[in-house]
């Protein structure tokens, strides 16, 4: 059963994924960063794949930023 | 002049208005369109009578439900009418998916082989229903259509339901056993009787046209977000017969229907479409809105709602007319059954049960593309622009670009009486038959499916001559009245034996000897196993009998 990796997954990679992250929204606006945002997260989301693993990727990020709105019927 | 004339059926004076002594039916069918005209068809192959009460004396007017799904197919090539369809309708193969000025990508359907029908055909609504009524008048003594007759009131009976119904001649009383409401979305029986569809209610208005072009504008389907040429959010255009197209026009949420249906306006919104210099003839058009909602039932006593009487949809993925038709197959050989004393009448819980999950995936799917066609928020369009822009370079991201999905049978997996299943493969119990070329026994070609037919079967995988008439033997004793059971080996063994030409039975069902399909009259299968057991059929038969029970477990 897959988990959501919460430990390091980056491998000593990590902050120069993030300089990356920043870079990559360097000169954009805010729309334009929203785009990037929205781009990047569909990529990503097709690259893992997985569908119990998005759901909690899904819940984490927006159990941190206020709680969860009625789950989506499936 | 359009390039459909409509016929009047005609109004005869029932014969309870001419003197005639009323007699009880088994069944009376409100509303005379696809699902009320299947229902008539399908229950006269049974050999059971019904009347057919419909308010009006015409086919549909205008093109309407226009994509027919394999499965639709499948079942009116069973009741049939898919001959003249299939003559008469048309495919698409290339699709173009365009935002604002820019063309994303097109796409090629590749429909599986194998089949007797097409993946889809596009055919109007009035020519399905022509079909239909003339199918319906070679059962002269098992189907009455009365036009003109509108029900004004439904009472029920200790084991029936009243009718009363009004004709240019008058009021009369009509008396029947069950009565199947297929009269659509704005369905008065429904209203009749105190229900109401539940769900979600979409503002966004949209404007179908039917134009008539020439011969040679392109088949391919198209579709728009965010045209470069229209103010409104989405176009799409796809061909009908006749050199009919059908342009669908997403207006918005704003939009004055009474301004929008003018038809000098709707002309200069299609010549910006299909450019200035095509010739080009208006054929009808229509400005709606849509609700994605369900009754929380569909049986009420002896009324049976079915199709969008029962829940409706928006029009993308052609899941309302393909939906109502797989409610009829679903529908009715338990229906023949019951009133023939055949089942208990807690059967027909097994049609609410399963066309309720129908319903409800047809509603998750219409939701999620109305969701991807009208962004409600900011950020819900940035990620729906995120995927147009993105599909161009990445093909997986066309597959998350949603403009409708189009209708696939349900599969009634796990639902209560549903199974054992003991293989795997993905013919799993629950889900409809698919379709393979067969030779039977006297050396002609012909398709599983039709091979089924509507009697419950046993598909029994075989070897050798002894294990073939075994298997037919066993299942003459197992006491399920009407099966019939098709043997398939490398040659066909028996009088209904199969052979498998081109493997494609094998590759679909499984292959080892002795594997065995029980299978329902409407070619969905219940249960399978590894071994012929006669048995284990009449097990699993009884227990989707007795659904009740089955039910209560749940």
């Amino acid at each position: 059963m897959s988990e959501l990796r919460v430990a390091d997954g980056f491998g000593g990679y990590g902050d120069e994924f993030y300089e990356r992250l920043i870079a990559a929204h360097q000169g954009l606006s805010e729309r334009q960063s929203g785009a990037l945002n929205a781009r990047l997260i569909l990529l990503l989301a097709n690259q893992i794949g997985d569908r119990t693993i998005l759901a909690q990727a899904l819940a984490a990020a927006r159990a941190s930023v206020s709680p969860a709105p009625e789950a989506v019927r499936e | 002049m359009g390039s459909y004339t409509y016929q009047r059926f005609r109004y005869r004076t029932p014969d309870e208005l001419a003197g005639g002594r009323p007699i009880r039916r088994p069944v009376a069918i409100v509303g005379a369109g696809p699902v009320g005209l299947s229902a008539a068809i399908d229950l006269a192959q049974q050999g059971l009578p019904c009347v057919v009460l419909d308010d009006n004396d015409s086919v549909s007017d205008g093109s309407r439900a226009i994509c027919w799904a394999k499965r639709t197919l499948e079942i009116f090539d069973r009741l049939g009418v898919a001959r003249q369809m299939i003559a008469k309708g048309v495919t698409w193969k290339v699709g173009r998916i365009y935002h604002g000025g820019r063309e994303l990508y097109r796409f090629d359907l590749l429909p599986e082989g194998g089949h007797k029908m097409p993946a889809f055909i596009n055919l109007q609504q009035y020519y399905v229903e022509q079909y239909l009524v003339e199918r319906a008048c070679e059962f002269p003594g098992l189907i009455e259509l009365r036009w003109k007759n509108r029900v004004t009131a439904v009472a029920d009976l200790e084991d029936g339901v009243r009718i009363t119904v009004a004709t240019p001649d008058g009021e009369y009383h009509l008396e029947c056993d069950w009565l199947i409401a297929a009269d659509g979305a704005r369905s008065s029986v429904r209203a009749m009787r105190g229900h109401s569809l539940a769900g979600q209610t979409y503002e966004d208005k949209f404007l179908i046209v039917d134009v008539r072009l020439e011969a040679s504008y392109p088949s391919e389907r198209r579709f728009w977000f965010q045209p470069s040429f229209d103010r409104g959010e989405s176009v799409l255009i796809h061909r009908q017969p006749d050199n009919v197209f059908r342009i669908d026009f997403q207006l918005g949420r704003d939009a004055d229907p009474a301004v929008e249906r003018d038809v000098a306006r709707v002309m200069e919104r299609v010549r910006r479409v299909v450019g200035p210099q095509v010739p080009c003839q208006f054929e009808w058009c229509s400005v709606y809105t849509f609700r994605c909602a369900r009754m929380a039932r569909f049986i009420d006593g002896h009324v049976i709602f079915a199709g969008d009487a029962a829940h409706v949809v928006s029009p993308f993925g052609a899941r309302g007319g393909n939906g109502g038709i797989q409610d009829v197959d679903n529908l009715c050989w338990k229906l023949a059954r019951v009133i023939r004393d055949e089942a208990p009448a807690q059967l027909l819980a097994s049609y609410e049960i399963e066309r309720g999950r129908a319903a409800d995936e047809n509603i998750t799917n219409s939701r999620r593309t109305t969701a991807f066609m009208s962004p409600g928020s900011a950020v819900e369009r940035q990620f729906r622009d995120a995927v147009l822009e993105l599909a161009a370079d990445f093909p997986f991201a066309r597959g998350l670009v949603n403009s409708g999905r189009l209708s696939q049978p349900c599969d009634y997996a796990g639902l209560p009486g549903i199974g054992p299943d003991a293989l795997n493969g993905a013919m799993r119990a629950g889900r409809p038959c698919s379709d393979a070329p067969v030779i039977r026994a006297d050396g002609t070609p012909g398709w599983l499916l039709e091979q089924l037919g509507a009697a419950p079967c046993a598909l029994v995988f075989v070897d050798d001559e002894a294990q073939a008439a075994r298997a037919e033997a066993d299942g003459a004793d197992c006491g399920i009245r009407g099966l019939k059971v098709i043997t398939v080996g490398a040659r066909a063994m028996r009088a209904t034996g199969l052979s498998d030409p081109e493997g494609l039975v094998r590759s679909r069902y499984g292959d080892a000897a002795g594997v065995t399909y029980l299978i329902r009259p409407d070619q969905h299968v219940l249960a399978r196993w590894p071994h012929c057991d006669p048995r284990a059929w009449r097990t699993a038969w009884d227990a989707y009998g007795r659904y009740d029970e089955g039910r209560a477990s749940a």
